[in-house]
């Protein structure tokens, strides 16, 4: 039986593993092949790694940083950040992902996704779908960029389905109003989106403990699970989340 | 004597995993981009992701095709990964690509599968044993990323399957057919488990190749299968 999957997250800016509140406030949390090694020996099923600076003149440094990661983990690894191009994606995946993340560069330009599923096949092509809840309407999502400084005016589900459609092979689906905040996951706009799209679904923004894990799959439909700072400053490891996902009947890899 | 391993670099990719792995399990690894490369190698990898035709172009292009199926023909040791599994049967269903042919059947989309593509951690159930497989548990979780396998067709097509993975119905996910060998799976990608395999493929090439334990004959030639 297909797995649930525990992925660490990695927000690379400048080097180096960082998290913020909502984005901003960024605390430096470590060496990203440091982290992603000690995580894959930890059971990470995953590693997903995002560059959140994304300028261009940096990226070298951040195609070194995939290539040593990749040198150091045993797990897929999926890399996102200021992909812009099918070039740019064939060199991240060449510096050792195995899947690029798309996120500002799809919205601005759907036909991307298209044209890297093509080439790469659509199980390298993850779309990023940053959302903010519409205030005052009920279940409606609104699609943010920018790290959630930009609005976009589309709506999330019908984003989610029309990347799903243009060739993404998973979504990778962040509430921006929980990133950060330590308050769960958001399980409505995970529900909404995994109840329309077959491609899997991955939730992010908002992991407190274990039990959210359990919510994010179970209430949310979510086949992966994401989170960032529980696991930088090892208020949960991932034995522990697996544990209490076990308990509550989720099939997850043991770990080793 | 340390084993090289060619690996098949078609331009589809990310091989530093592969490359890796292989370093990390006492190989030497050879990214090879033509015919001619694959003279100095032990064993063959052809990893891959994606789909068919474009991979089948540029190995054409690369001149590969023919020295493959020629290392093939000779029954030396090969392992396809994924792509490079499906790749050696007939046909893909996925862009109607003819493949190498060397196995009898087609590359077909997954049936019945809640979430497509297959991505995640999976089960590998034997239906046979295999040098490949010592040391990692009946039923042990491997990687993968996936929405189409090769079914094998044809009076062996059941002695060809060494392991199944089921994702909504039950597909292939590894076979053998004499020294040819493929997993569906990645196992530079599936941690302690992963490398192991590949550790075992390293192993059973390295006898295959001094001519202890294993036969080696052509594939096709009398229906020897490189059993337990």
């Amino acid at each position: 039986m297909l797995r649930r999957r525990v992925i660490p997250c990695l927000d690379v800016a400048d080097g180096r593993v960082v998290k913020g509140t909502n984005f901003v406030d960024l605390v430096d949390e470590g060496d990203p092949p440091e982290l992603a090694a000690r995580y894959a020996n930890e059971g990470a099923d995953e590693i997903v790694f995002l560059d959140i600076t994304a300028a261009p003149e940096r990226r070298g440094t951040l195609l070194d940083i995939v290539e040593r990661t990749a040198r150091r983990a045993f797990v897929p690894l999926t890399v996102g950040g200021g992909v812009r191009s099918v070039l740019e994606m064939r060199d991240v995946l060449r510096a050792g992902a195995d899947k690029v993340s798309l996120n500002s560069a799809a919205v601005a330009e759907p036909g991307l996704i298209s044209r890297c599923a093509a080439r790469f096949g659509r199980q390298a092509v993850v779309v990023a779908i940053d959302a903010r809840r519409v205030p005052a309407e009920e279940l409606s999502w609104e699609v943010v960029v920018k790290g959630g400084r930009e609005t976009t005016g589309l709506d999330a589900v019908a984003w989610a389905q029309r990347a799903a459609e243009l060739g993404a092979g998973e979504l990778l689906v962040t509430s921006i109003d929980r990133d950060g905040t330590r308050s769960g996951f958001e399980t409505d706009l995970l529900r909404a989106i995994s109840s329309r799209v077959r491609v899997p679904v991955i939730a992010s923004g908002g992991a407190a403990g274990p039990a959210d894990f359990v919510a994010a799959v179970r209430d949310g439909g979510a086949d992966a699970v994401l989170a960032a700072s529980i696991f930088h400053r090892r208020i949960h490891s991932i034995a522990e989340v697996k544990r209490v996902m076990t308990e509550a009947g989720l099939p997850v890899r043991a770990v080793a | 004597m340390t084993l090289r391993v060619a690996v098949v670099d078609y331009g589809a990719g990310n091989l530093v995993s592969i490359e890796q792995a292989l370093l990390a399990v006492g190989t030497r690894p050879m990214l090879v981009r033509d015919g001619e490369a694959l003279r100095d190698a032990d064993a063959v990898i052809v990893p891959g992701v994606g789909a068919a035709e474009p991979a089948m172009r540029r190995l054409a292009r690369a001149g590969l095709v023919d020295p493959l199926l020629r290392w093939i023909a000779l029954g030396r040791p090969y392992l396809g990964i994924c792509l490079g599994l499906q790749l050696l049967f007939e046909t893909s269903d996925e862009d109607g690509a003819q493949t190498f042919g060397v196995l009898p059947g087609r590359t077909v989309r997954l049936a019945d599968a809640p979430t497509l593509p297959h991505i995640g951690w999976n089960q590998v159930v034997r239906r046979r044993e295999h040098a490949l497989f010592a040391g990692i548990a009946q039923g042990a979780d491997l990687y993968f990323v996936h929405s189409y396998a090769g079914v094998p067709e044809g009076p062996d097509a059941e002695r060809m399957v060494l392991a199944e993975t089921e994702h909504g119905s039950r597909f292939a996910s590894v076979i053998e057919r004499g020294n040819l060998l493929g997993v569906q799976f990645h196992p530079e990608r599936s941690a302690g488990d992963g490398l192991r395999l590949l550790a075992n493929f390293a192993r059973w090439a390295t006898a295959l190749s001094a001519g202890i334990g294993a036969e080696y004959s052509p594939v096709g030639a009398g229906g020897t299968s490189g059993g337990d």
